[in-house]
């Protein structure tokens, strides 16, 4: 294969062409052979790169130069310029109105972008672009001169550990898919992102849905499979077409389908809507799924590298987890472990939510410690308010309070702290976050998402929510920890799934480190944070002017008063809505 | 067995077979580690978690590949962190499982603890109340208090009609899916289902009409609390004030053991039967039944039985009589007058016997024969080439073909259906279907012919050749044919040819291959045994004689008709007398099923009026022409049978009645296993042999000529399961699906 240092994508669509842009290529070429450089630079035709109202279009990578109305006599200043000189012809850059993302802002220095290098810089529906990103370098690589064995060790060298949270090495999880002897093998990719908040998976699939393919074709090779099914959530609309383009676009250039790259090895691939579930992301349950069953897990062994999808030897690896291998391939695993930590290689994306100042999507190497996500990622805490604690992991994760901040984000660092990698949600909360009311809450969404297949989620992660709600109530009573505690232990202990597994993770974590305020709830009958309507009263100080607003405002009618003179609240009434708090002017309502 | 794992349960050594899961095994060994969704016929899921157990593996050195042994020998076990499914958990060489230690007593504690947050205390009005699993592992090993709020409960609504068949209370409901996982996986009718999740999923049932099954029933027996139950029972008795009494089912040629439960009821003063549950019988029918069998049985009390001996009177009205004039009054129209008897294929196996011998051995001339009188046909040879004396259907899989001709499977022997299903879908035998329509068993068909209406005969004689050649590598040849659309001729030349492929391809007399009729009722061949082989009478007689032959078209023309019926049947109306028999639930007796097997029921209710056994009637009459018959009882019967009728040789009650073990254990103490199925106290009969097995006959093809298509017999209706006759019309529950199947039948 000939290396040029530079390709000129000309956009070769009606409008541009209208506006000529066959002759700005013939211009090009002619240029280019006049000033020597056509070995080194190779024009290439593409369909669209902007909207072409400023046409003719071209883009030159890898610079990611996009020029726009130039003629054809501009054609050897621009050659002698930016091929011959080196210099970006300022004239016909395209000055663009900067739209600012607002969910993957650019990279801060402490940050490594390996998954979404591709998001937001290359278009998602051209498969040109993506390559023009050495796209499918790695599967070229892989299939000419790598065995399956050969990929296997590879990625077993990278230390690459399943991103959907329980962070199986995914090297170990192909070479047991490998090893069975039952034919036909599938490969699936698990895009069910449900836990809330989290959109790390979603962006991979919208913003560089080719890397996904690629892994998954790579990972295919790797353990002998011809099929595979990436199941992606009905929510994600926008990413079930960007993969639905990238598989058309993949096929159209032979690299899905029939004898690969000329290397015989055939896999075609396909895409599975989800209906909404979130125990689907559970890898039997989103098995079941596929088949068309009840979403519902089942009982392992035997794994699905033994007995998968329809009973076939499968393998399942998350969107994060199949976009690392075409980099590991084609960088080599001693790159990729060479991030992170000595048991948590390479970089993890993260959604960043909460009380920061700097929300979004970041993508760090393994090993940083919380502290520099919090303050130096996500620029501090709002308004100056002191951090109480970071819940990380999903739903199934777990809260960490401060003194943990200078631990570093690895899978083992965070099962002794008592939660777990997750998928990646990572929400910073401030002194005014009620843990119990969060404990609540997230027994409230896994009691609403427990299939219901098993009895301890089934019934246990109710009773639970039925505590928990009955303490922030303010009818919390004598005896309610340790029974969450009991139930924590048995749930844990008997439940069939991840989910199950999993759930009192919220509640075990929020007892083990801030258990004072369970105890405020229910022997104080105080909610600390002043969160729990049920254990908060609003008062009105002197700082009343007496002029009515919030009177005027409560849907209750719960304040009285007279003009000029100091309000009061009849607490009997008022539902603690909080309405007169937000319309006060001289900040006279308070919390008690 | 040669592929035995060995392992520890509780220390006590277990040797079972490789795949076993650990709750069978234990069960081996008497230790019933408790469960609520695994039932040993269904396929594992591990939902409820009851049968958590701590289980370990011996400790493996990774740089030796050895077993890391202590000082004495002992291999260390490495425990697994978390406590195992003993339902989903296969066992494996040197493992060691733990079933009592406080953890796994703690989380079975636990689960129940959950499981009866919500659950009713209406224990008192259960149906299931006293063989509840819920009950009974609650007792063993629940907490005696709750510690949640009382308030909390969870309501939910009751008596859901799932059909018109099974009630649903969805409250008792603990979502184990044994219901759904039996209509999936062993009925193949996929009508229930779970509907939302989490806390709110609860049964649904899908099908238009609802719960569209024939083996409805059975989700009852297994559903480990009172969730199901039948529209028959629910509400009707305890299980604990109820006789059981081992009995067969008469309805088809599959024999189901069962068991009726009885009841004495102080308000009508007499017995009647509260409920029949399916009685263990892994030969015949496992542990389940179809729902005719289950819920026909109301016709043994029905308001119109006959109670009286009734005679014609001068009048020519029927009025009641003495058995004394009614049996003299027979015994003088019979002596030394041309006498043509009828027995139907539903009477058991003694009064048939004597009936014959009534006419070889006492009446001067007559002829006697069986109705329906098609069957009659070819029970001889169905008899001769009849699967080998050790079929097992279990052992049907992987390189055996079944091949069903001419015969809905799922409507004329609903078990078999079960059964020979999972032969093809579970262990993978083939199945061959050749038939003029579509019948259910065609969804796992690897091969499907059809043929026009009528011409199964044809068909069978002209593919014997090629048949033969194709099944000569099948490791057994199960043959199942029924007479659809067949004269007796036809059925005979359809009969034969299927022989000769059973000859002409080496499966004649062979264990697991051969002949399997699909005979109308469930003594056809019994009574077709039992009988001599007279030359059929035409003409009018002198005397007929009918013996339970309900509204038979083919009854003989004379002038003196004698009856022995249940009911008031239009023959008995128009009879000269008419004596009332004992259902088959008040007496005992032998049936002979469809696949050759001698079993005895037993007597469950007393007999209702005057009514008496049809073989004492048999016998009374018999000695007024002059016999010296002095049979007190059936098994003085069957013995002086069995020792004449050369099939039947070795036979007595005593072998009949004898039960071995049976696996999976049912019935015991610990109900949750296998539900609440009948262990098998009452026999599991013995099959005679298949004259082909036997040394000195002659297995030899016979050429066989189709005859021309019967126009008559292509009026027969199909047979259907709840098609209409004297006994199913008078069920209280089923009377609906009689006159839907009729509705149907008339209009197609």
């Amino acid at each position: 294969m000939k290396y040029y240092r530079t390709h000129i994508l000309i956009c070769v669509d009606p409008e541009c062409l209208g506006k000529g842009a066959h002759d700005i290529e013939d211009a090009l070429q002619d240029e280019l052979v006049a000033q020597g450089l056509i070995d080194e630079v190779q024009v290439l035709e593409t369909p669209r790169i902007g909207d072409c109202s400023h046409g003719p279009e071209m883009m030159v990578y890898p610079d990611g130069v996009h020029y726009v109305g130039m003629s054809v006599d501009d054609i050897p200043f621009l050659v002698e310029e930016h091929f011959l000189k080196g210099r970006v012809a300022k004239k016909f850059l395209l000055t663009k109105v900067e739209v600012k993302d607002e969910e993957l802002g650019a990279p801060t220095s402490k940050e490594v972008r390996v998954v979404l290098r591709n998001c937001g810089k290359i278009d998602p529906e051209n498969i040109e672009d993506y390559i023009a990103e050495d796209g499918y370098e790695a599967l070229a690589k892989v299939l000419a001169s790598y065995t399956p064995e050969k990929v296997i060790d590879e990625m077993l060298a990278s230390g690459l550990r399943g991103r959907g949270g329980a962070g199986f090495p995914a090297g170990r999880k192909w070479q047991f898919c490998r090893a069975s002897k039952a034919t036909p093998k599938f490969v699936i990719c698990n895009a069910d992102e449900g836990d809330p908040g989290a959109f790390m998976n979603r962006r991979v699939l919208e913003g560089d849905p080719h890397a996904v393919v690629e892994g998954m074709i790579i990972a295919a090779y790797a353990i002998g499979s011809s099929r595979g099914y990436i199941y992606c959530r009905a929510e994600y609309p926008l990413a079930v077409r960007t993969l639905n383009i990238a598989i058309q676009q993949a096929r159209a250039l032979g690299l899905l389908g029939e004898d690969i790259l000329g290397s015989g090895f055939s896999f075609d691939l396909e895409v599975r809507i989800g209906a909404g579930a979130f125990v689907c992301g559970e890898e039997t349950a989103l098995m079941a799924s596929i088949e068309g069953k009840r979403g519902e897990p089942r009982p392992r062994p035997p794994f699905p590298a033994v007995s998968g999808l329809w009973a076939k030897p499968s393998n399942v690896n998350n969107v994060e987890t199949y976009a690392n291998v075409p980099q590991i391939m084609l960088r080599g695993a001693q790159w990729y472990a060479s991030m992170g930590t000595e048991k948590s290689k390479g970089t993890k994306t993260f959604a960043l939510a909460g009380d920061v100042n700097h929300t979004g999507l970041i993508e760090v190497p393994l090993g940083i410690n919380m502290r520099e996500v919090v303050y130096d990622i996500a620029q501090g805490i709002k308004d100056g308010k002191k951090l109480k604690a970071v819940q990380i992991g999903g739903p199934m994760g777990g809260c960490l309070p401060e003194e943990y901040l200078d631990r570093p984000i690895d899978y083992e660092s965070l099962a002794a702290a008592g939660t777990i990698m997750g998928s990646g949600g990572l929400v910073v909360m401030d002194e005014d976050t009620c843990m119990v009311d969060i404990a609540r809450f997230f027994m409230e969404f896994i009691q609403d998402e427990s299939c219901g297949k098993c009895t301890p989620c089934r019934v246990g992660t109710r009773r639970m929510l039925e505590i928990l709600q009955r303490i922030c109530k303010g009818d919390g009573k004598d005896g309610d920890i340790e029974t969450l505690e009991m139930l924590c232990r048995q749930i844990k202990s008997t439940s069939l799934c991840g989910l199950g597994q999993g759930a009192p993770n919220p509640v075990e974590s929020t007892l083990k480190h801030f258990r004072k305020e369970y105890e405020a709830h229910i022997y104080e009958k105080r909610c600390p944070a002043k969160v729990c309507k049920g254990l908060i009263r609003f008062d009105i100080i002197d700082a009343c002017t007496g002029c009515t607003v919030c009177a005027r405002n409560c849907p209750v009618g719960a304040i009285t008063g007279e003009r000029r003179k100091l309000h009061v609240i009849d607490a009997n009434t008022c539902i603690r809505c909080g309405i007169c708090m937000q319309v006060c002017n001289f900040n006279a309502i308070v919390i008690n | 067995m040669a592929d035995l794992i060995n392992l520890t349960i509780d220390g006590i050594p277990v040797a079972v077979p490789r795949g076993m899961v650990i709750v069978d095994a234990a069960k081996k060994i008497d230790n019933d580690i408790p469960v609520f969704c695994y039932h040993p016929k269904l396929k594992p899921v591990g939902m409820c978690r009851m049968c958590l157990v701590d289980v370990g593996t011996p400790k493996i050195d990774p740089a030796t590949k050895q077993v890391v042994r202590t000082e004495d020998g002992k291999p260390v076990i490495a425990w697994m962190p978390k406590l195992q499914t003993a339902c989903t958990t296969p066992v494996s060489e040197g493992m060691a499982v733990r079933t009592n230690t406080k953890q796994v007593l703690d989380a079975r504690n636990n689960v129940l603890e959950f499981l009866l947050t919500s659950h009713p205390l209406d224990c008192p009005i259960c149906d299931k109340g006293g063989e509840c699993p819920l009950q009974n592992l609650t007792l063993a090993h629940g907490p005696g208090l709750s510690r949640f709020e009382y308030e909390a409960k969870q309501h939910n609504a009751k008596h859901v009609p799932l059909g018109d068949l099974i009630f649903l209370d969805r409250e008792r409901c603990i979502q184990c899916s044994r219901c759904i996982r039996f209509q999936d996986d062993v009925a193949d009718d996929h009508v229930l289902q779970f509907h939302d999740r989490g806390r709110h999923m609860e049964i649904v049932t899908f099908s238009d009409p609802p719960f569209d099954s024939y083996f409805g029933g059975n989700t009852t027996d297994i559903c480990p609390v009172g969730a199901l139950t039948t529209a028959d029972f629910r509400f009707k008795a305890r299980p604990w004030e109820l006789d059981s009494t081992p009995s067969v089912c008469t309805h088809c040629p599959v024999g189901c053991n069962i068991s009726l439960n009885t009841r004495l009821e102080t308000r009508t003063g007499g017995h009647e039967i509260k409920r029949v549950m399916p009685r263990q019988n892994e030969q015949v029918n496992e542990i389940w039944t179809c729902d005719k069998g289950r819920f026909v049985h109301h016709f043994t009390r029905a308001e119109d039985r006959l109670t009286h001996p009734l005679v014609r009177d001068a009048r020519g009205k029927l009025v009641e009589s003495t058995w004394e004039a009614a049996l003299q009054l027979v015994a003088d129209k019979a002596r030394g007058a041309r006498v043509s008897g009828v027995i139907g294929d539903r009477i058991a196996n003694e009064d048939a016997h004597l009936f014959g011998s009534l006419f070889s051995d006492v009446l001067k001339d007559g002829a006697v024969a069986m109705s329906p009188a098609i069957p009659a046909a070819y029970a001889d040879i169905a008899r001769a080439y009849g699967v080998g004396k050790d079929t097992d259907f279990k052992q049907l899989g992987k390189g055996d073909t079944i091949l069903v001709v001419n015969g809905d499977l799922e409507e004329s022997a609903p078990v078999w259906f079960l059964r020979l299903r999972q032969a093809v879908v579970d262990r993978g035998a083939k199945l061959v279907i050749a038939h003029d329509r579509s019948s259910k068993m065609h969804r796992y068909a690897s091969r499907i012919v059809t043929y026009e209406l009528g011409m199964a005969a044809h068909w069978a004689s002209e593919q014997t050749t090629e048949l033969s050649a194709e099944l000569k590598s099948a490791r057994n040849v199960l043959i199942v044919f029924g007479d659809e659309k067949l004269s007796a001729e036809g059925a005979r030349s359809l009969a034969r040819s299927l022989a000769n492929i059973l000859i002409e391809s080496g499966h004649a007399g062979k264990a697991n291959s051969g002949l399997l009729p699909l005979y109308p009722h469930a003594n056809t061949q019994g009574v077709f045994d039992m009988l001599p082989a007279t030359t059929v009478t035409t003409g009018k007689v002198d005397v007929a004689w009918l013996v339970g032959v309900g509204n038979a078209a083919d009854v003989p023309q004379a002038d003196f008709t004698v009856v022995q019926e249940l009911f008031l049947t239009d023959i008995a109306n128009n009879a000269d007398v008419v004596l009332p028999a004992l259902s088959f639930a008040e007496r005992d007796g032998s049936f002979t099923s469809g696949d050759r097997r001698v079993q005895r029921f037993y007597r469950a209710l007393p007999g209702l009026g005057q009514g008496k056994p049809d073989w004492w009637i048999i016998q009374e009459v018999a000695k007024r022409l002059g016999a010296t018959w002095q049979y007190h009882g059936t098994s003085e019967v069957f013995a002086q049978m069995a020792q004449h009728n050369p099939y039947y040789a070795g036979l007595s009650y005593e072998t009949l009645s004898q039960a071995e073990p049976q696996w999976p254990p049912v019935g015991r103490a610990d109900l949750y296993y296998g539900g609440t199925a009948y262990d098998n106290s009452g026999g599991i009969g013995s099959r005679y042999a298949a004259p082909a097995e036997q040394s000195g006959f002659n297995s030899s093809l016979e050429p066989v000529v189709a005859p021309p298509v019967d126009m008559e017999a292509l009026q027969h209706l199909p047979h259907t399961l709840y098609q209409d006759g004297e006994l199913i019309r008078r069920s209280k529950v089923l009377s609906g699906h009689v006159r839907a199947q009729r509705k149907e039948a008339e209009t197609a």
